[in-house]
């Protein structure tokens, strides 16, 4: 009788243990997200506002500003749930801009020219790798939070369901033309 | 930055992934960054400054070959104490899946992690068996850097999730102005690898010998690596055995030498390759570069722009490519610039400038790596709850 008693304790402690180890590792994923998504949002604003500087700065020609001027600011000024979209269009409106290796140069000889290149080469090479890093981050807490166990017994609490960021993150040819993908 | 970089082989033998370590913390710390290696190496091994020793690296039988590897509580011990000091900004594990100090860091350490995965084992029984061990791991990983496309998708089939890829680093310049030994030109081909490893293709390139030497008498084989050099020639005719010289092990400087000098670098590994650094060498040093068409190989050689591609294990193709290459200076001429201009991306230049950007995107908005205490049994009961506040504060 005792040994039984002993015996269910011990199976007890050890669910216990394990159901605590898991909360643990969900809960390090959902701080996993939440750093990446923060990683993900300082690339897309710093891109967005380098491309905002750069239309304003007037060494793109009158139509290049404006359509990547009204690009950028729709891609800061999004809602969360147009987000993806205007994102995606402020790199359609990249690549349209500096399709050509010649625009890139026109830039760079502009005064000031070579570091807002450079920062926009920067800045849309990054945004593809942290979007990477996020979505990796995603399907990780997802894989997770499908299991059985997590779903049995809430371990991920309220704790709302994550989602991956999608969207059309190719850069420019002319300014990552560096094999980074 | 701060970075702590966590080596998984014995640091005292030669291998890939150590030189690319090796060459990374030189980078990063000429760049001005504060760098400590973690990787196992005999207690009298003389190391340099920046490498933290994590105790002797035991022979173990593992995946198909005997490799050395740290695993145990010491080692644990010795990691948690190296995570502990250091108080890096930001940890970088190379080969995570190998059961050495890479699994131990990721065990141990909370905070931005990066992980690169080198090769791309197909997923074997133990790792199947492993799975939920390694991915509660692995699940730390905050970013994931795969050597080359091949090695990202073998990644993503096995692992899940995804990679960014970020080629290995080589030294151009060191190549491209190493000189010519004019005892190694004149119809010479080259091949530098371990000679008794046959997925390094040598008897694939012996095979082919034959063939070469009936129709170019004069040509010369240069081989570099360790190995038995009677048992290398052993498939050729006696009176052919002349035509190959056996240089033993060479320094990097040699190494050099002899990719600037050959007329043809001839690569015929066979599998089990993930990138082809030796390709980025020798097309740095100017040589025109005969590989087997590996994926890995493919991709660097820019789907044979670059350099020629024969079918692998075929030695006659790789004997008409070669006899084709030797007979044509002029495509030679074309190759070797074309690959010199094609390498720039691997120099170490842009590979550290991209490893940097990967550090500095998981460390944004993240706080500083730090040992997990909740792997400690009594944090899991809250009776460390006051430990790990004070250690945050």
């Amino acid at each position: 009788m005792t040994v039984t008693l002993i015996w269910i304790a011990v199976a007890l402690f050890a669910i216990g243990l394990y159901l605590s180890w898991t909360a643990g590792r969900l809960d390090r994923l959902h701080a996993r997200i939440d750093a990446a998504r923060a990683a993900l949002d300082a690339q897309l604003l710093r891109r967005a506002s380098v491309a905002q500087e750069l239309a304003t700065s007037g060494v793109l020609d009158p139509a290049a500003s404006i359509v990547l001027c009204e690009a950028a600011h729709a891609a800061r000024q999004a809602e969360e749930e147009h987000r993806e979209v205007a994102e995606s269009e402020l790199s359609q409106a990249l690549r349209a801009v500096f399709s050509e290796p010649g625009q890139v140069a026109v830039v760079r000889e502009a005064p000031g020219g070579e570091d807002a290149t450079e920062e926009l080469a920067q800045a849309v090479r990054r945004v593809p790798m942290a979007r990477r890093f996020h979505n990796d981050a995603v399907r990780a807490a997802r894989a997770l939070r499908r299991h059985r166990t997590v779903r049995w017994f809430r371990l991920a609490g309220h704790a709302p369901f994550p989602l991956a960021f999608e969207m059309d993150d190719e850069p420019p040819v002319a300014l990552a033309d560096r094999a980074n993908a | 930055m701060r970075i702590g970089i966590v080596c998984p082989y014995a640091w005292d033998v030669p291998g890939g992934v150590q030189f690319h370590i090796r060459d990374l913390a030189e980078h990063l710390i000429r760049q001005g960054h504060e760098v400590s290696v973690l990787a196992p190496a005999d207690d009298d091994t003389p190391l340099p400054p920046y490498v933290v020793s994590a105790g002797r690296a035991v022979p173990v039988p593992y995946n198909g070959s005997v490799a050395r590897l740290n695993f145990g509580f010491l080692s644990a011990a010795r990691t948690r104490r190296w995570l502990h000091d250091g108080t890096f900004d930001v940890v970088h594990i190379h080969e995570p899946t190998s059961p050495s100090l890479g699994l131990l860091t990721c065990w141990a350490a909370q905070g931005p992690i990066v992980a690169t995965f080198h090769t791309s084992n197909p997923r074997s029984r133990a790792m199947i068996a492993a799975y939920p061990i390694l991915q509660a791991a692995l699940e730390k990983i905050s970013a994931r850097i795969a050597v080359s496309e091949y090695a990202r998708r073998t990644l993503v089939e096995h692992l899940g999730g995804d990679a960014v890829v970020i080629p290995n680093g080589v030294d151009v310049d060191f190549f491209a102005r190493a000189e010519p030994r004019p005892e190694w030109q004149g119809g010479t081909i080259g091949f530098i690898g371990r000679i008794d490893e046959p997925r390094k293709g040598l008897p694939v390139l012996m095979k082919a010998l034959p063939k070469i030497l009936a129709e170019r008498p004069d040509t010369r084989l240069l081989v570099a690596g360790r190995g038995d050099e009677e048992e290398a020639v052993a498939s050729l005719p006696k009176e052919m055995r002349g035509r190959v010289e056996f240089l033993g092990m060479v320094s990097d400087e040699d190494k050099a030498r002899l990719l600037a000098s050959v007329d043809v670098y001839v690569a015929p590994n066979t599998g089990g390759e993930s990138f082809g650094i030796i390709l980025v060498e020798a097309m740095s040093a100017g040589a025109p570069v005969l590989a087997s068409d590996l994926d890995a190989f493919a991709q660097v050689l820019d789907q044979g722009t670059a350099g020629e591609l024969f079918a692998n294990e075929d030695a006659d193709a790789l004997a008409g490519a070669a006899l084709r290459l030797l007979a044509d200076p002029e495509r030679r001429t074309e190759l070797s610039e074309r690959g010199s201009k094609h390498v720039r991306r691997f120099d170490w230049s842009t590979v550290g400038a991209d490893i940097l950007s990967v550090y500095e995107t998981v460390t944004q908005g993240a706080a500083a790596v730090a040992t997990d205490e909740r792997t400690g049994l009594r944090a899991r009961f809250g009776l460390a709850g006051a430990e790990r506040r004070a250690a945050r504060d």
